[in-house]
């Protein structure tokens, strides 16, 4: 028997990294008794190696958890653990909307921060119910009464009534439990008579199971053997399993009104399972479906090559069971003259990017070579046609362009004081617009309007390093416009090096030219012969610098007695130049390419 | 062409600097090694037969400090093994420049020796200690002076770019050793080999010798003044007047044959048109059981592929001002020598000024012999 909606409470919990939203989510499990002492791993939720290590949650999670509260009843709670990070707010938004209520948790030290405030008013988009806590108040420098204030004014939520608590310790989680049960609404619609309907939240492939598909129960009941239809996608399945997760995967009879948990219906391939689509029953299906979610788009592009060029099916391969479980992830198939073959490939954001390296190179043995990070242009011909532009390369002719358009994002900054003047001079150098600057206490929140290109180079480090570290960030973004953008090629010997163009801002190309040609010089091994590095914008040269040739490099002794050994030197020396690339009458060993790809700004 | 090597794999002390096979062991059989030495020789005498040496290379370790009985003894074996070898051939041995060494050329000279390569290093006393060699300047310059009087032919080494070096002393020192000189000299700059006291010392910096930029400028400045004493570079690192080039050392660079005799020597050897390797073995205890054994030191011949001897003698050949023959590597290789070396790329070299391409032959012009590696690897 499905619970009814009265006692079932379906919440997220939203905060920023390392408010310790996990560990508050594993103290929760505990207290429910979802799991033995001994079961109890270090944040249990975060089951991806690089979710522990890094301390992030990628996907979102769902827990079934039965607490009785102090009136007596088992309440059912379904806690949707959320990723923090700006570049999953896809995956947070489809959280929050499979629920009615939402714990905000802040850190009693470190107060609020940009993604706090990303992740609530989003939320509070969501017509969610929240529930202040505030957490670690069992560190030293914890202020629960400043961090109240701050809530107040900078978010603007009344939070007279946070629960204050410890996750480490324990304190504060008993009330907490009531509070959920008290101040959060139930599920706010729900037939089980009506015709079964079910919100497709997430869906994943499981090595054992085949796909997964996460649902919320609106109306009706899901249970094994129904016979089930997907609207978007018009696919008819049959269900063979229905369970939730406590947080260990358990079977159950059926799923009912405003419960949360997994079906499985021996599906194959993971894109049949459309995010967002609505679940029916088959024969008595319901007349409209849910409004469902607008798909992901990727963002962030930049291309992978394997560094061994034999290692191009594995590294094809490993990005298909990637994307198995990521259908943000995009790629296709790319072909550069320095660096051989390989994929452009599209991200949710520059995390989202860096993790699906970190995952190739940690899960996949692979050694990759990715270039520098571009965004989504749009491209404008003089016959009015517009055009997507994913990578530098593709660009067409100028002469052909009539305008070019690049996306803006809305970034808001937090940081204490003492490192505004840095930080503004940071986004004023990478063209930032400022919309809004307010303090709150000792702590500044600014708002800018920054292109997106400018960020996907370093920003991020740049941010860390100026604030040291204490500044958080996050954006949305916030359309398109209009920009004065060009194509920087970088030239060797006369030859453009493909992986090195770059769409920069006019004001910026001379400057980023210079860099990468200085770069450049250092890099590449001085040869036989003089060579020539420049930039270029069309056929204007902004920036050259030259290598001079070799001026010694000869052994002084060879006598009958070496012959043996310099002549297999060479032959040595022949194997490695397989990982050269010919640029007219130089080699270049690729291993430049990648250090220069490789280098942040400084 | 056909060279003898002999090595003496014997020193008194180890040059850190030095990665050749030598050892200091407290006391020598001279007996058995002569016998040794001897027993080798005929062993490649038999395999070679008819032949004629050319020229005979005692080096080392340190020969000088062999007896010059049998240094005699091991002149007169190759003699008698090689029957239609002359009696004018050149006879070359390496000599440190120390008193007890001096004593003994007069010796060397009766047992054969018609020619000395003194391992002068230096002319400053404190490089000569950095360097770890036992004399001092002062028994340098009279060991030389002793040879000008005993030998027709000799010659020494200076290793120059030392750390700390500069430019105008390196000029300096080079102009005085010129008054010694005699026709032919071996300057080489000084390289830090793996396996050496030198290696671990520069690794940890303790010293630093000269960046590409000034290694070039003193490789530069040392051709200058050679050229102009007219004892130009006949290879990278030997310079002489044309009477006086080592024709021994030609023949390695000419890729003649060569036979090895003693630990570690390698050797070259055309067998009914095909080439092979033998490397003897490099521990002095081991080599003497294998000849005592088998009649030789060496490990297993390798046989020499074409494109093996091709490779080979293009690049001990382009070591030499006056380069290679083509049609020569052609014949070595068995294929147009086009095959292996792209027209195209050589022609690149030219324009840059690194190569000369006239008929038949292919050489580097100084500014070539001084990129050489980069030559090779660009071309092979």
């Amino acid at each position: 028997m499905s619970k009814p909606l009265e006692h079932i409470r379906n919440f997220a919990i939203i905060a920023h990294i390392d408010h310790g939203k996990s560990t508050l989510a594993d103290r929760l499990i505990q207290t429910c008794g979802g799991l033995t002492a001994r079961e109890m791993s270090e944040q249990v939720l975060d089951n991806m190696d690089l979710e522990r290590e890094r301390g992030i949650t990628i996907k979102a999670q769902t827990v079934r958890l039965k607490y009785t509260a102090k009136d007596g009843i088992e309440y059912q709670l379904n806690l949707m653990d959320t990723p923090g990070h700006v570049d999953f707010a896809y995956e947070v938004s489809r959280s929050l909307a499979s629920c009615e209520g939402s714990l905000l948790i802040v850190d009693a030290s470190q107060g609020v921060e940009a993604q706090t405030l990303a992740n609530v008013y989003q939320a509070i988009d969501n017509d969610h119910d929240i529930i202040p806590v505030i957490n670690k108040i069992d560190l030293p420098a914890a202020e629960p009464e400043r961090v109240q204030q701050q809530i107040e004014d900078v978010i603007g939520l009344d939070a007279s009534d946070a629960i204050l608590c410890s996750a480490k310790t324990g304190d504060g989680i008993g009330d907490l439990l009531e509070a959920i049960c008290t101040r959060l609404p139930q599920p706010k619609e729900g037939d089980a008579a009506a015709p079964a309907k079910a919100l497709l939240v997430d869906s994943w492939y499981d090595a054992y199971l085949g796909v997964m598909v996460l649902v919320r129960v609106i109306d009706g009941t899901l249970r094994k053997g129904q016979k089930v239809k997907f609207m978007a996608t018009g696919a008819t399945r049959e269900i063979d399993r229905v369970g939730v997760f406590t947080p260990k995967l358990e079977i159950t009879d059926e799923l009912g009104p405003g419960e949360m948990g997994f079906v499985t219906a021996a599906i194959k391939d993971i894109s049949e399972t459309r995010v967002g689509d609505t679940i029916t029953d088959e024969k008595n299906p319901c007349t409209k479906a849910l409004t469902g979610f607008k798909p992901s788009v990727p963002m962030v592009f930049c291309s992978l090559f394997p560094v061994d060029s034999s290692e191009y099916e594995k590294l094809k391969e490993s990005l298909g069971k990637l994307a198995l479980n990521d259908s943000s992830l995009h790629y296709e198939i790319e072909s550069s003259q320095a660096l051989g073959m390989g994929f452009r490939c599209g991200f949710l954001g520059l995390l989202h990017m860096e993790i699906i390296q970190e995952r190739l190179e940690r899960e996949f043995d692979l050694d990759l070579i990715p270039t520098a990070p571009s965004v989504v242009y749009h491209i404008y011909s003089t016959k009015g046609e517009k055009q997507e532009l994913y990578n530098p390369v593709d660009m067409p002719d100028v002469v052909k362009i009539s305008k070019i358009e690049e996306p803006w994002i809305k970034a808001t900054i937090l940081t204490p004081d003492e490192y505004l003047g840095g930080l503004l001079q940071l986004c004023e150098d990478r063209r930032g617009i400022q919309v809004e600057l307010t303090y709150a206490g000792n702590r500044a929140m600014m708002v800018y309007r920054l292109p997106l290109n400018e960020v996907v180079f370093d920003f991020y480090d740049r941010l860390k390093s100026i604030s040291r570290g204490y500044a958080s960030f996050d954006y949305q973004l916030d359309g398109y416009e209009e920009g004065e953008l060009v194509k920087m090629t970088i030239l060797v010997n006369a030859e453009s090096v493909d992986a090195l163009a770059m769409i920069v801002h006019k004001s910026q190309a001379d400057p980023r030219g210079r860099q990468l040609c200085e770069r450049l010089k250092d890099l590449i091994p001085r040869q036989m012969f003089k060579i020539a590095v420049q930039a270029a914008i069309g056929g204007k040269i902004i920036a050259r610098e030259t290598i001079s040739a070799m001026r010694k490099d000869v052994t002084a002794k060879c006598y009958g007695g070496d012959v043996s050994r310099k002549r297999k030197l060479l032959d040595k020396q022949k194997k490695g130049k397989k990982k050269m690339r010919q640029y007219g009458n130089v080699e270049i060993p690729q291993s430049a390419f990648i250090a220069a790809l490789k280098m942040g700004d400084d | 062409m056909f060279g003898v090597y002999v090595h003496w794999p014997f020193c008194a002390s180890k040059c850190p600097y030095c990665d050749f096979n030598s050892h200091v062991r407290e006391s020598i059989d001279h007996a058995a090694w002569l016998r040794s030495y001897v027993r080798e020789i005929e062993h490649y005498a038999s395999l070679t037969p008819g032949r004629a040496v050319t020229s005979v290379f005692f080096g080392g370790g340190t020969p000088s400090l062999m007896e010059p009985e049998t240094v005699a003894a091991v002149i007169g074996a190759i003699q008698r093994s090689w029957p239609k070898t002359a009696q004018d051939i050149e006879i070359t041995l390496e000599a440190n420049p120390g008193s007890v060494e001096r004593d003994k050329f007069a010796a060397f000279r009766a047992a054969g020796i018609n020619r000395v390569s003194l391992g002068v290093q230096s002319l400053r006393d404190e490089d000569l200690q950095f360097l770890g060699r036992k004399h001092n300047v002062k028994e340098a310059l009279e060991a030389l002076e002793t040879a000008s009087k005993i030998f027709d032919r000799y010659s020494f080494d200076l290793i120059y770019a030392r750390p700390e070096q500069e430019i105008d002393s390196w000029r300096a020192e080079l102009e005085e050793a010129l008054e010694y000189a005699n026709g032919h000299l071996s300057l080489y700059q000084l390289t830090i080999e793996q396996g050496t006291p030198f290696y671990g010392q520069h690794a940890r910096g303790e010293f630093a010798i000269p960046d590409n930029d000034r290694a070039g400028a003193f490789y530069e400045v040392t051709q200058d003044i050679m050229a102009q004493a007219g004892l130009p570079a006949y290879e990278i690192s030997n310079h002489a007047a044309e009477e006086s080039q080592s024709q021994h050392n030609l023949t390695y660079w000419r890729y003649g044959d060569y036979a090895g005799i003693g630990p570690g020597a390698h050797g070259r050897l055309t067998l009914e048109g095909k080439k092979w390797a033998t490397r003897g073995h490099r521990a002095p205890e081991i080599w003497l059981e294998r000849v005592a054994e088998q009649g030789h030191g060496s490990h297993p011949f390798e046989a020499v592929s074409g494109g093996q001897r091709f490779t080979e003698a293009f690049m001990m050949g382009m070591r030499l001002r006056e380069g290679v023959s083509l049609s020569r590597l052609a014949e070595e290789s068995g294929q147009p020598w086009d095959a292996r070396l792209d027209r195209t790329r050589i022609q690149a070299l030219a324009e840059e000024g690194l190569l000369v391409l006239e008929g038949d032959c292919l050489r580097p012009t100084i500014a070539g012999m001084q990129r050489l590696n980069g030559i090779l690897s660009y071309l092979l």
